[in-house]
């Protein structure tokens, strides 16, 4: 895979922060969704479906395809709105999230909307999924990669280390989870709920090759996807630390917004941040 | 008297009838699909054996992989062949697949509608020794009432083989039942096996009462019949192997000839086959029927046949549901 150079870097930057506005207007004419995980994880999905992905957005179901398989479900308005700037389908589609009759159901489903690749929501069941289209993969002897965005609340699910398990004893190499580290879920914090750590040694014990980064740092993601690539019987696991919220400094590391959309009021003051690039620059961007 | 044309096992009411247990149409099944498509995988939870995928897993060891005692990653991971364009079976006991990973199931393949096959083996009381925690009673029930999904109950050994080879060729979520126990062979290669279609085993001439019928007591019901040949009552006995989707047309009929029905399985009463033909008769043909299986109660360990006769569905409790419902009309 290629680096990132310095002008895709300051595009990429753009997209990201155009994803984040498209979320929260999507969650404020939807009058209900999930507001942290999608603006938390707006930087690798950007990154996946721009730089990453060998994708095309005219053509979903290209057999040769990379899948980006979305485990944590509740996350969708920044895959859907990932999958409308990419170009799967029309930007004004995203206003029809969670409406009657919208291909943009309130968890995805495949087979309604292009660029879907599984149907998810229930946590825990994502890995699995992804670990079947890797076997299919392997089994077919094509080049096509796996990813599994996962959310680290979800590892409370038995299901989840099933899949851990049979990943490390297949050796699936062609499957890369980047699981999205923010420390928050529904009743609080990871590590009050249920403790987690240390997730890197549990990973590592259960034969899979560990990367820790930045999750709003686009070209250390392409590196440790690289390095994914080139790892030899392994599944890898990239941690990526991400701040829930991130972008709009009110709903930032507060698992209050895990499960809420913004009223109107919050979301003119989250859009006002966004267009404003944190109150770096005087004037609103459109 | 038997339907000729079925071609059924002309032994059948002979003492020495072969015997042979439902699942192992399963494992001759999916060799018989291993050998014709590249395409048939397979996964077991630790019960590669009493499943019979085996022999499957000795041949296409690449095609095969063990997950361990984990239904709910079994079902997910063949979710993912699923949709990637395998056909995977998936095979345990139906206490915990589709019982322990029923929203695994739900969600990923019935919704997702992913080309997963769902084998669940040690259906009914039947089961014997190991008790109710591994009878399943309640599988038909669950798995008819998920949108997309197929449900087929064979009533032999030869039509299990059939049943999963059918399986293979329909693009969706099926789920198949096998009971555990040696049971008798009632149809013979010959016979035919529609999905979706009833086939009329046991025929009279003034019948007054339609069975209808699935799993290993479609035996019991032709010895019913049979008995009650000799007490002047003819009835129909209909091998309703397709639970869904439900061969309505042909239940209407039987409805229609006879005016009253009586449904067996070795499955709670509730929600199970007879309720699915219920569905149908109360909406197209109201009728009075007796249902023959489990009155909301779990089994016990025993021998398989004495917790058949125990929990009211041996060829006796077929008879008197018989008699009882044609007091009924």
């Amino acid at each position: 895979m290629v680096p990132i150079h310095d002008e895709k870097l300051k595009y990429l930057e753009e997209t990201a922060n155009k994803i984040r506005e498209k979320i929260i207007e999507m969650l404020l004419e939807a009058g209900s969704g999930h507001s942290a995980g999608p603006l938390g994880m707006a930087d690798v999905f950007t990154a996946f479906y721009f730089h990453i992905l060998r994708h095309d957005p005219k053509n979903p179901l290209w057999p040769d395809r990379d899948r980006l398989v979305l485990s944590n479900g509740h996350i969708c308005p920044v895959l859907y709105a990932s999958l409308a700037y990419a170009g799967y389908f029309p930007l004004e589609e995203l206003m029809t999230l969670r409406k009657i009759n919208s291909r943009l159901q309130g968890h995805p489903h495949r087979g309604t909307l292009p660029g879907i690749e599984t149907t998810s929501g229930p946590l825990g069941s994502g890995l699995s999924q992804a670990i079947g289209m890797a076997l299919t993969a392997r089994l077919d002897k094509k080049k096509y990669r796996i990813y599994c965005l996962m959310s680290d609340g979800e590892h409370d699910e038995g299901n989840v280390w099933e899949a851990v398990l049979f990943a490390g004893k297949n050796k699936l190499s062609n499957l890369t989870v980047v699981m999205d580290r923010n420390n928050i879920q529904i009743d609080g914090f990871t590590e009050n709920v249920m403790p987690l750590e240390p997730l890197r040694e549990k990973y590592e014990s259960f034969n899979w090759h560990v990367l820790e980064i930045d999750g709003h740092n686009m070209e250390q993601l392409v590196d440790a996807v690289s390095e994914a690539e080139a790892i030899y019987e392994k599944p890898t696991l990239i941690i990526a630390h991400t701040i829930p919220g991130k972008g709009v400094s009110f709903m930032e590391n507060d698992f209050n917004w895990h499960g809420k959309p913004p009223n109107k009021e919050e979301a003119k003051e989250a859009l006002h941040e966004l267009r404003t690039l944190g109150r770096r620059i005087q004037s609103e961007h459109e | 008297m038997l339907n000729n044309k079925l071609k059924l096992n002309p032994k059948i009411f002979d003492p020495d009838i072969p015997e042979v247990p439902i699942r192992n149409g399963f494992g001759e099944g999916l060799l018989f699909l291993g050998d014709r498509n590249a395409n048939v995988i397979v996964l077991s939870a630790d019960l590669t054996e009493s499943t019979r995928t085996e022999s499957f897993a000795k041949k296409f060891p690449d095609r095969h992989f063990e997950v361990g005692v984990a239904e709910q990653n079994m079902a997910t991971v063949a979710a993912g062949l699923g949709i990637s364009g395998k056909i995977p079976f998936i095979a345990s006991y139906a206490t915990f697949s589709p019982g322990r990973n029923y929203e695994q199931i739900r969600t990923t393949i019935a919704y997702n509608n992913a080309n997963v096959k769902i084998a669940g083996h040690h259906a009914g009381v039947s089961v014997g020794p190991d008790g109710a925690t591994h009878q399943a009673t309640e599988d038909i029930a669950i798995m008819r009432v998920m949108p997309n999904m197929k449900v087929f109950v064979p009533c032999d050994a030869i039509e299990a083989k059939k049943a999963t080879i059918a399986a293979a060729s329909i693009d969706g979520p099926v789920y198949l039942r096998f009971a555990r126990e040696k049971s008798a062979v009632v149809t013979t290669e010959e016979t035919p096996f529609t999905p979706g279609k009833i086939d009329l085993f046991w025929d009279s001439r003034k019948p007054q009462v339609a069975i209808i019928v699935c799993g290993l007591l479609v035996y019991k019901a032709l010895l019913a019949a049979k008995e009650l040949e000799k007490e002047k009552i003819g009835v129909l006995v209909l091998n309703n192997h397709s639970i869904k989707p439900v061969d309505e047309k042909t239940i209407m009929k039987a409805a229609e000839r006879t005016g009253a029905i009586v449904t067996v399985e070795e499955h709670q009463v509730a929600g199970g086959m007879g309720s699915a033909v219920a569905e149908v008769l109360a909406k197209h043909h109201p009728a009075p029927i007796e249902f023959v299986g489990m009155r909301d109660t779990f089994g016990e360990s025993g021998p398989p046949e004495a917790l058949i006769e125990k929990y009211g569905m041996s060829v006796e409790d077929i008879k008197t549901a018989v008699k009882k419902v044609i007091l009924r009309k």
